[in-house]
């Protein structure tokens, strides 16, 4: 499965998710809270710092993450440019530039498993309170497991379009596709219901 | 339960696939991404409570860090960014697109679905997208809705594509439609 994990291993990949994830949180709300330019700017420059550090490789695939925000500190310049209030529309896109950095961080040096671990242990009052978390459990990897079998499945759908017809391919071939979903997901339902079930014995 | 749950994960991972493929630039020219339509058709496929819980795992998929959001974004910083709002509304969008469905039982499903699409799809999922935009982009709510203006075509279309599908659905697989079987139509 393609993921959004660094190429690089860097020492922050030791760290607790736990810790990483309540930093981020942390970091966001005061980015908010202070408007200062300086303390913006001191902040861009310190996340560039944390990007530099795990090397070239490391800072190229970081800073592709952030493309897509191009569009949006191009609408933001011209539009503060054109109501004359420059140094607003900067700090603005200084905030949304480092916000967005340092939760890539976060994202890029942390493993799905382990930050599905996190949720587990936060999920923790729910099953004490007599919740069950297993669905959430078992749909996760479910996803995670079925989106590559789909993508495989419309590309299959795209090819046979192409032999087929020389139209170009258009929304029709969603309805196939998500009746081929629907399909399997009646399948995989029972296989699970063979397989014991959605719940764990002790909580059904 | 078993059924249901699968459902959900599955059309999680569809949604996921339509925001991915670039193939499907649904024919029209403008390079506007199939995720909403899927959120459209999530509810109205699914229903209020399926459909929302199969796009609110998707939105947890992607607040994990997995690729899946058009584009290939994912991660934390999408709620940080200027679409956040659009994103934290998906799974409202798709809940009140099947409520719509489930509550219009005597229309036909095309309409039904277009409209549902239309109130949840449009309706609702701006509302969140112009809030979350007004407050990343610092702008008023008439500015950020101004911003956002750009894509409700595209939108709309999607609203009329879920409708057409929605009843090729209803013809073809009526049993797939939890809400249209309960209604006892039948074409």
């Amino acid at each position: 499965m393609i993921s959004l994990t660094s190429p690089v291993r860097t020492w922050a990949h030791g760290w607790p998710a736990g810790i990483k994830l309540a930093g981020l949180c942390l970091g966001t709300i005061l980015l908010f809270a202070i408007e200062d330019m300086a303390v913006q700017t001191a902040a861009i420059l310190a996340v560039l710092l944390l990007y530099c550090l795990p090397g070239r490789a490391f800072l190229r695939s970081g800073l592709k993450h952030l493309r897509v925000l191009i569009p949006f500190v191009v609408i933001l310049l011209v539009w503060h440019f054109v109501t004359d209030d420059l140094a607003l529309g900067i700090t603005v896109i200084l905030r949304m530039v480092t916000a967005v950095a340092l939760a890539n961080l976060v994202t890029m040096t942390t493993r799905l498993t382990e930050l599905m671990d996190v949720v587990r242990r936060m999920l923790a009052p729910l099953r004490r309170a007599g919740i069950s978390t297993a669905p959430l459990e078992i749909a996760m990897p479910l996803l995670i497991r079925f989106a590559p079998v789909l993508i495989e499945r419309a590309e299959l759908m795209f090819q046979s379009w192409r032999a087929r017809s020389m139209r170009r391919q258009n929304w029709r071939v969603v309805l196939p596709m998500m009746l081929l979903a629907l399909d399997d997901a009646d399948r995989v339902g029972e296989a699970l219901k063979a397989r014991g079930g959605a719940l764990p014995n002790k909580e059904r | 339960m078993e059924k249901d749950l699968a459902r959900i994960a599955l059309f999680a991972a569809l949604i996921a696939i339509l925001g991915v493929i670039p193939k499907i630039a649904l024919g029209f020219g403008v390079p506007i991404t199939a995720q909403s339509l899927g959120v459209m058709l999530a509810g109205a496929v699914l229903g209020a409570r399926r459909g929302g819980l199969a796009v609110l795992l998707f939105v947890f998929a992607v607040a994990l860090g997995l690729p899946l959001l058009a584009g290939g974004r994912g991660g934390p910083g999408v709620f940080v960014g200027p679409s956040t709002g659009f994103i934290i509304g998906f799974p409202v969008a798709a809940f009140v697109t099947g409520l719509v469905v489930e509550r219009l039982r005597m229309v036909p499903p095309a309409i039904s679905a277009g409209l549902g699409a239309f109130i949840g799809g449009i309706l609702v999922m701006y509302a969140f997208g112009t809030v979350g935009m007004a407050i990343v982009l610092k702008k008023s709510l008439v500015e950020a809705a101004l911003l956002n203006t750009a894509y409700i075509p595209g939108d709309l279309l999607k609203a009329g594509l879920t409708g057409m599908l929605i009843a090729a659905v209803a013809k073809l697989r009526p049993e797939m439609l939890s809400w249209y079987r309960a209604s006892g139509q039948r074409i």
